[in-house]
């Protein structure tokens, strides 16, 4: 009996949300170091693996897990691993590795309080910035951030669909205490859920090349062992895939990279609006964060200010144009981020002043307290 | 004037639109390509299933020459790597060159841990006794007294005996031989791809622009001379006896070659005893269409 979707109503956490998501999105390769607050959704995988036809190993280190699913990735399966913050920053290289050579796969990172060790069992929204930005060189990622144990499993899903779409690693950034909430959870039929096949290569074996684009600036793919003789390097490299090591080459191999994130950006970016009709003010927040924000709006609208949400599914890309948008025509912004300011950045960026901006801040531990988001809606329009 | 474009029988498998390489000339690193290019025309193994995987490194960019399906990675991680493709597609047979400092400082862990797992694989490590590409530090396997950059006095760390560490792991094919030794490298490697689990090959390979120069031991055909005057051929003997001294005695031979069932054998089997009925065994890589 297949037993890769477990049609039905649950009640799950959302780190085993996140491995059903996993499972029913195709995934069957894992490679794992252990962590707090993911652990469970390794266990969980080590656990289903066996009755689905998955590989599950436990690797030495993150570097390992990291280097071993974009082995994976590349011998043509889904694969995925697990991590939080200290373990994040370990597979940085990798990441970097995977972003280069176009590899898709998904790395989730179930945040807890940073820096260094910090807080293991508290949640955190410390790592925004790192999955932006930790790798070296110039590049563009994806990352989506879950609000609920219902989200994991769905954009687990959406992850591995993205990954197979654009060729980079897609990052589930959760927070420990979405990890950690368990809810209902609705697990759609088989037949409802249709994870996006990897973009295969079709034509003739002469004429492939590795890092030839189509049109929409992602190459299509092909596995080892299949006699394509393919070389994939993390040098910078021609459409062949050789080594080039030159400043034209540079520009052209990293300028596609990041463009074909950048142009797709509109297609890429998922958000959540609520009453922006007429709002005056936006609260902006992501995972945990946004749920804590809805009743700091309904207190707010019940005191007579228009105030709405824009909840970030995906936060990175940014989602730029509806924020420039909201930006010219609301009187203030309120972003509550649990760091001392990370996504906050981009925002400020993206308003360029057109309307205040507000960072309701928290440095991990816990989630906000309503009323601080309260007062930061009520400051913004005095 | 050169009319005939020239070629070699080993072409087919080499990228030739990437030749000149840039190895130094007198390096070892050419010989060691050869005698794998040969194991594998000799291995009758189908070329499509072999697989090259390389770190960071002067040996690292054998992964860019060969003309099969070949992945350069980073600065250590070869052997993880490597470990994702063999099981991602357990039929592949994954062969991993890379330098020692790639395979044994920064990517010593990784080392341990897949010998350990006797994960099924090939791993041939060309041992130049420095880091070559970043211009000649000392490694985990420099020998005391020899002076690299950064140990302009000498070295005075205690290194590896590559072929002890892998054995103690786990490893359960183990060789050295240096590149005057084709003909036994060649069988070596011949012998550890079709040999199931994991099978480490050690190559002492000179480097002469920078541990030879460094230490003024000559030319590259010097150092093999050396080689030719002070190594010894003795098999099947314990690994702790194989150390390596500053220009000392080389003892080269096939240390190590038992069975012992493989990480895929044991997971299956494990996960099929334990698990019984429901147990389903991956599949392999994703329908690709044909
Ligand atoms: C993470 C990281 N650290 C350091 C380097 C720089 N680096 C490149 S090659 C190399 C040493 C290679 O030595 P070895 O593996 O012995 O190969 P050889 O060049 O001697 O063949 C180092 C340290 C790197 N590329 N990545
Ligand atoms: S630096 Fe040494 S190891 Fe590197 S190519 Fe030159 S001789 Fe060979």
């Amino acid at each position: 009996m297949d037993k890769s979707v477990l049609t039905g109503v649950h009640f799950w956490d959302g780190d085993y949300a996140c491995a059903e998501g996993a499972i029913a999105a195709g995934c069957r390769f894992f490679a794992g170091y252990p962590i707090t607050p993911s652990t469970e959704i390794a266990e969980r995988i080590a656990q289903r693996f066996p009755f689905v036809g998955g590989t599950f190993i436990q690797m030495e280190d993150e570097l390992a897990s990291m280097a071993a699913i974009l082995g994976a990735a590349w011998a043509g399966t889904k694969a995925m691993t697990v991590t939080s913050g200290p373990g994040f920053s370990l597979m940085q290289e990798n990441i970097g590795l995977g972003v280069m050579t176009e590899t898709p796969c998904v790395v989730v990172d179930v945040q807890r309080g940073g820096p260094s060790t910090g807080l293991p069992t508290l949640t955190g929204q410390q790592d925004m910035m790192q999955a932006r930005w930790g790798s070296h060189g110039d590049y563009e990622i994806i990352a989506l951030s879950p609000s609920s144990p219902q989200e994991c499993f769905d954009l687990t899903i959406t992850a591995f669909d993205l990954s197979e779409r654009y060729r980079v690693p897609v990052l589930l950034m959760m927070d420990e205490c979405v990890g950690h909430m368990t809810e209902k959870v609705v697990v759609p039929e088989k037949e409802k859920i249709r994870p996006l096949p990897r973009r295969w290569y079709r034509g003739p074996k002469e004429k492939y090349r590795p890092f030839q684009p189509d049109a929409d600036g992602v190459p299509p793919m092909v596995r080892a062992g299949k006699d394509f003789r393919i070389h994939i390097t993390g040098l910078t490299h021609d459409e062949r895939g050789y080594p080039v090591i030159n400043a034209e080459c540079q520009n052209l191999c990293v300028t596609r990279l990041v463009k074909k994130i950048r142009d797709n950006a509109d297609k890429i970016t998922i958000c959540e609006e609520h009453s922006l009709e007429d709002a005056e003010v936006v609260v902006v927040a992501y995972g945990i964060s946004a749920r804590v924000a809805f009743k700091a709006i309904a207190d707010a609208r019940e005191k007579g200010v228009r105030v709405g949400m824009l909840r970030l599914i995906t936060v990175w890309p940014f989602p730029e144009m509806r924020v420039s948008e909201l930006a010219q025509r609301v009187k203030a912004m309120v972003m509550p981020e649990i760091n001392l300011g990370q996504v906050y950045l981009e925002l400020e960026r993206v308003v360029a002043g057109r309307c205040r901006t507000f960072l309701v801040p928290h440095c991990g531990g816990w989630v906000h307290d309503p009323k601080d988001i309260f007062e930061a809606i009520m400051a913004s329009v005095r | 004037m050169i009319t005939e474009q020239e070629t070699h029988p080993l072409d087919d498998l080499l990228r030739v639109d990437r030749i000149p390489h840039i190895w130094c000339p007198t390096c070892g690193l050419g010989i060691v390509l050869n005698s794998f290019l040969t194991a594998v025309r000799e291995s009758g193994i189908p070329r499509e299933d072999i697989v090259v995987v390389s770190g960071i490194g002067c040996t690292g960019r054998a992964a860019g020459y060969v003309n099969l399906d070949s992945f350069h990675t980073t600065h250590g991680r070869a052997l993880p790597f490597a470990t994702g493709l063999k099981l991602g597609n357990p039929r592949l047979k994954v062969v991993v060159i890379s330098g020692d400092g790639d395979l044994v400082a920064i990517g010593g862990n990784h080392l341990i841990h897949t010998a350990r797992r006797n994960m099924d694989m090939t791993v041939v490590c060309v041992n130049n006794f420095n880091y070559a590409m970043t211009g000649g530090q000392f490694g985990p396997t420099t020998p005391k007294g020899a002076r690299l950059t950064t140990a302009p006095y000498g070295s005075y760390e205690h290194p590896f005996n590559i072929p002890f560490l892998v054995d103690s792991c786990g490893a359960t094919y183990v060789a050295r031989w240096t590149v005057l030794h084709i003909r036994q490298l060649t069988e070596s490697i011949k012998e550890a791809l079709v040999h199931p689990g994991f099978s480490f090959i050690e190559v002492i390979s000179p480097c002469p622009t920078v541990y030879g120069r460094r230490n003024q031991l000559g030319s590259g055909l010097d150092i093999v001379k050396y080689y030719r005057d002070n190594s010894i051929v003795r098999n099947d003997i314990d690994t702790r006896e194989c150390e390596i001294e500053y220009q000392g005695k080389i003892i080269v031979g096939r240390f190590v070659q038992k069975r012992k069932p493989t990480y895929l054998e044991t997971m299956n089997e494990y996960l099929r005893q334990s698990v019984g009925e429901g147990f389903v065994p991956y599949q392999g890589p994703m329908d690709d269409g044909d």
